[in-house]
């Protein structure tokens, strides 16, 4: 058993080692690689100096800042677009008109109307998180099991008290979904973003490094910029286990 | 039935024409400063300029001959190793976690790592493009190949087929829903890694041609260009889903 869990670390722990000593033993200078534990010393030197833990901050502010902004404009469509066939017929071509925009050509846009900082970052990921969440609320309010939304009509709710007690909670567990993978694309244009143009948190950070002719510290904001995404994806997948069980594998292939 | 569709499509359109008289509006009655934000008469008219100066077809094509090599390249190395992966158990249980591993990794943070290795040249461009194509096309590949149905392996062997044989026949036929919902994915990837790309390395393409436009202000070019990428988004996927149908004719047909 504990060999089957091991099997897996083989491959990059081999890669890891091989790459090591062929780094060594050719005496490597490169402006593009570095070897293992250069790449682990600048880990540790920028976590100690906290260059890499405020950079870190002020992604994932912005990541944060923008998802939230996106899935809240895209949880209100979706939820309306879900619960008003005519609504939804209505504004179809408007949604499909802006939906393919990527979200990175919004970028000059908002570079001139917000400038540099975290405002205009925060604008892009919004504008990117609001689709997943539209297009997936929009379908978990639509497989409602009818009934419920029988005795809703039948206890004569009013509209806000339908999507707040009705609604909401029902389409939850698939709501769940939707945010999950919206944040993982918040943290992927946040990411974007900053490596693209914005000077602040880790993408700068990692074209400074670039810039600076240091691979060991590029590689460095690399790993850590993984170990990240990594983190989130495990964090909101354990969340989503814990808050509903199997509920919330129903929603991953609608 | 067929006519109450046609009469929603009609409204919908007629929405959509709604919002662009708004923006109209908004833009003629200065509420947004026309620095930021030109009409839709003004971005249109910009438009036409630049298709008929022949300016914006060759950004447009800049953009979408990034976008079609990093995304072909992507497409027959993820089938490739994905169905060399996937045909294998060793390779899954040694391989495939480390592949998921690296899934999460926000692709554009590789960008510097290829500036650094390529330069600012068209090779960085195709390599950072493929590089982030690959996966969803990879992983589907291997997810195709672990899910085909398990007695149509036991039929392989027992006709002795080759290990080729095998992959091309029975595998790939059976996995292609999934590697082509890859491939669809990985477009849209394509198309955002070439824009990036183009802003920072400068090279020829609507991603450079917008932000030019913003650094000069020239606010009717900038909205001309996202609209044409989003056009290019909305075109690319409506030709993917054509092709996905076409594709998998037979497979309805067999169910």
């Amino acid at each position: 058993m504990t060999l089957d869990r091991a099997k897996p670390l083989a491959l990059p722990l081999a890669v890891l080692a091989a790459f090591e000593l062929w780094a060594r033993a050719t005496h490597l200078q490169s402006d593009s690689l570095a070897p293992p534990s250069a790449i682990v010393a600048a880990l540790a030197g920028a976590l100690a100096d906290y260059s890499i833990p405020l950079a870190t901050r002020d992604t994932l502010f912005s990541a944060f800042a923008g998802l939230a902004t996106g899935s809240m404009i895209g949880l209100a469509l979706g939820v309306a677009l879900g619960l008003s066939r005519v609504f939804d017929r209505l504004m179809e071509v408007t949604v499909e008109a802006v939906r393919p925009i990527p979200s990175i050509a919004l970028l000059p846009i908002a570079l001139i109307a917000l400038g540099f900082g975290y405002r205009m970052e925060i604008m892009i990921v919004a504008f990117a998180c609001i689709w997943p969440m539209l297009i997936l609320s929009r379908t978990a309010v639509r497989s409602i099991e009818p009934r419920l939304m029988e005795v809703a009509r039948a206890l004569k709710l009013p509209l806000a008290q339908r999507v707040w007690k009705i609604v909401i909670p029902a389409a939850l567990p698939r709501i769940f979904v939707a945010f999950r993978l919206s944040a993982g694309i918040a943290l992927i244009v946040a990411v974007t973003v900053e490596i693209a143009i914005n000077p602040l948190g880790l993408g700068a950070g990692i074209m400074l490094a670039q810039q600076a002719l240091r691979p060991d510290l590029m590689l460095a904001y690399l790993v850590w910029i993984g170990v990240i995404g990594y983190g989130l994806n495990i964090c909101l997948t354990v969340a989503q286990r814990r808050l509903f069980g199997r509920a919330a594998l129903s929603g991953e292939n609608p | 039935m067929r006519r109450a569709a046609i009469l929603w499509r009609v409204a919908s359109f007629a929405v959509a024409a709604g919002f662009i008289a708004l923006w109209q509006l908004i833009a003629d009655l200065k509420l947004v400063s026309p620095v930021f934000l030109p009409g839709p008469d003004r971005a249109w008219a910009s438009l036409v300029r630049g298709f008929s100066s022949g300016d914006l077809w060759s950004k447009l094509a800049g953009t979408l001959e990034h976008m079609a090599y990093g995304w072909l390249a992507a497409s027959i190395a993820g089938v490739a190793i994905g169905a060399l992966i996937g045909s294998s158990l060793k390779m899954r249980t040694y391989v495939a976690p480390s592949l998921e591993f690296l899934r999460p990794l926000p692709v554009s943070a590789i960008i510097p790592v290829a500036i650094a290795a390529f330069g600012l040249t068209q090779g960085m461009a195709l390599f950072v493009i493929a590089f982030g194509a690959i996966w969803p096309i990879m992983l589907a590949t291997v997810h195709g190949f672990a899910a085909v149905e398990p007695r149509l392996y036991e039929v392989a062997r027992s006709l002795q087929m080759s290990k080729m044989a095998v992959i091309f026949k029975i595998a790939l036929p059976s996995a292609s829903p999934d590697i082509l919902a890859g491939m669809r994915l990985s477009l849209t990837v394509a198309l955002i890694l070439a824009v990036v790309c183009e802003i920072l390395a400068g090279l020829d393409g609507l991603g450079h041609w917008v932000l030019l436009s913003a650094r000069a202000f020239r606010s009717a070019d900038l909205f001309a260009g996202v609209i044409l990428l989003g056009a290019t988004g909305y075109v690319t996927s409506v030709a993917m889903s054509l092709a996905e149908h076409r594709l998998l004719a037979w497979q309805a047909a067999v169910r």
